[in-house]
């Protein structure tokens, strides 16, 4: 019997496909969120509209609040540890939480390295805004990817951004001969065997969600038909005037993302949406998702 | 040719659809209950048993799945899709469509740093032991006397059981390139 495999941290993600992953700071939250349908919480002391606007240092959350939602909801719990940050990874691995998501919400750790994540039993994802940005955290063990978008904005161009950008250097690559590759692998600083089997596989060789700016069920359902397996729904939820039906709202347009008559229906009489920021009433300090490289 | 059905309303399905497109079977995604009419079998995947419990109940698809079954579609649950084919469950949600002589616990053999791989015996499948993969993976807590179990380890979990035309698996044959349980399904697609 063979514990931390890739098969087996790669496979949990496969499952958490087609769903809505959604951010929550207590046990009825996680509760609400279990029952709109999410496929999994991220257990957080704040969520990122509220990080933003504390401002100081965002750091792991209390373990005694992580244990209170991992006890309250059925469905997997992931947290979140500073970039770098192996020690938290550790402290979230014997907590027994079921993934870690090392993330560029939280003030990193250590500017220049990422953990190694490839020692850990539990599985972790990661936050790219590239294909080179995602290969580099697979070599290191990622085991799931989201595209970063603008976390705690409520404005989904980063993140359209961000999922485009994976989605074309990936279509790039499919057409790529082998002789190319080596360059290409150059320019995006990524392994050349992680880009060989994105051009087999012509997808990335773990599942992807999309990340940050979520605020809507159209959201949502954009960033599935752009490509993404999935979505992390930060302060969207919570942050809006009605989180029971926007929760499930969203989730019911993942699924159904390909059907706008759905999503119509769904998205009707839901209330305000979080308040969106704009990116360019935003200073360079406050951008999250150059964090990390 | 014989048409099957993976719901698809969230969990694993694609991992199913590749396995069955390598055996050359005719699919079909299944969201909503007009894409059930003309099937010939039904997957369950792996996922999140809550999540898909919801989302088959809000679209209508209960019903139909249950009554199709009833009325002789082979059907096939793996991980999460043994949960919601269950009689029973040990824990009061979600509440599982009831076609199976079981009674399943959900996460029984802990969380993901517990998620493990393991050779297992499966007696009706030649070549040899499955390599199987169990992501916070239900138990069998006990089954029915017309339940068959098709796989168990030496300290007698069941890891697969059979009742005439309904398949389910505690672990995710779709998770790897071994064929042989996708194929054993469509024979009882072929042979019903």
């Amino acid at each position: 019997m063979d514990k931390g495999t890739w098969q087996v941290k790669a496979g949990h993600a496969q499952m958490l496909k087609g769903g809505v992953i959604m951010d929550v700071v207590n046990a009825e939250q996680a509760r609400i969120a279990e029952a709109a349908g999410a496929c999994a919480v991220m257990a957080l002391e704040r969520v990122p509209a509220d990080i933003r606007a504390a401002g100081g240092v965002a750091r792991m959350a209390d373990p005694e609040r992580i244990v209170s939602i991992m006890e309250a909801v059925t469905i997997p719990v992931m947290a979140k540890c500073r970039i770098g940050h192996f020690v938290e990874a550790q402290v979230l691995e014997a907590l027994r939480a079921d993934y870690i998501d090392e993330s560029e919400v939280l003030t990193p750790a250590d500017e220049q390295n990422h953990i190694w994540k490839h020692g850990f039993t539990i599985p972790f994802v990661c936050g790219a805004r590239d294909l080179g940005e995602a290969l580099r955290r697979i070599a290191e063990g990622a085991a799931m990817i989201r595209t970063k978008g603008e976390a705690g904005t409520g404005n989904v161009v980063e993140a359209v951004r961000h999922i485009r950008s994976v989605m074309s250097e990936i279509r790039k690559v499919k057409n790529m001969s082998d002789d190319e590759l080596q360059a290409e692998a150059k320019i995006l600083g990524a392994s050349l065997e992680l880009l060989k089997e994105v051009k087999e596989l012509g997808r990335l060789p773990v599942v992807n969600f999309a990340a940050g700016g979520v605020a809507t069920p159209s959201d949502a359902a954009l960033m599935m038909q752009l490509g993404s397996d999935g979505v992390f729904v930060g302060s969207g939820v919570f942050k809006s005037d009605d989180p029971e039906n926007i929760g499930k709202a969203i989730v019911e347009a993942v699924t159904h993302y390909n059907d706008p008559k759905i999503i119509a229906e769904v998205s009707k009489g839901l209330g305000e949406p979080m308040v969106g920021i704009e990116m360019s009433s935003l200073k360079e300090e406050q951008i999250l998702s150059t964090r990390g490289w | 040719m014989k048409k099957i059905g993976i719901l698809a309303v969230q969990g694993d399905f694609a991992e199913h659809i590749q396995s069955l497109n390598k055996l050359k079977v005719e699919i079909e995604e299944v969201r909503l209950p007009e894409h059930l009419n003309d099937l010939d079998g039904l997957i369950i995947p792996g996922g999140e048993s809550t999540s898909q419990s919801r989302l088959m109940d809000i679209y209508g698809l209960n019903t139909p799945v249950i009554e199709n079954v009833r009325n002789g579609m082979p059907v096939w649950g793996t991980c999460a899709g043994m949960i919601l084919l269950a009689g029973k469950l040990v824990e009061p949600h979600p509440v599982p469509l009831g076609l199976m002589d079981t009674e399943i616990q959900r996460n029984a053999y802990g969380r993901q740093v517990d998620s493990f791989e393991a050779d297992v015996s499966v007696p009706c499948l030649s070549g040899g032991n499955f390599r199987a993969i169990f992501i916070r993976a239900p138990k069998v807590v006990s089954v029915g006397s017309g339940v068959e179990a098709l796989s168990w380890s030496s300290d007698g979990d069941i890891f697969a059981v059979r009742q005439g035309h309904m398949l389910a698996t505690s672990f995710h044959p779709e998770l790897t390139n071994d064929l042989r349980f996708h194929e054993y399904f469509v024979d009882m697609v072929n042979s019903s």
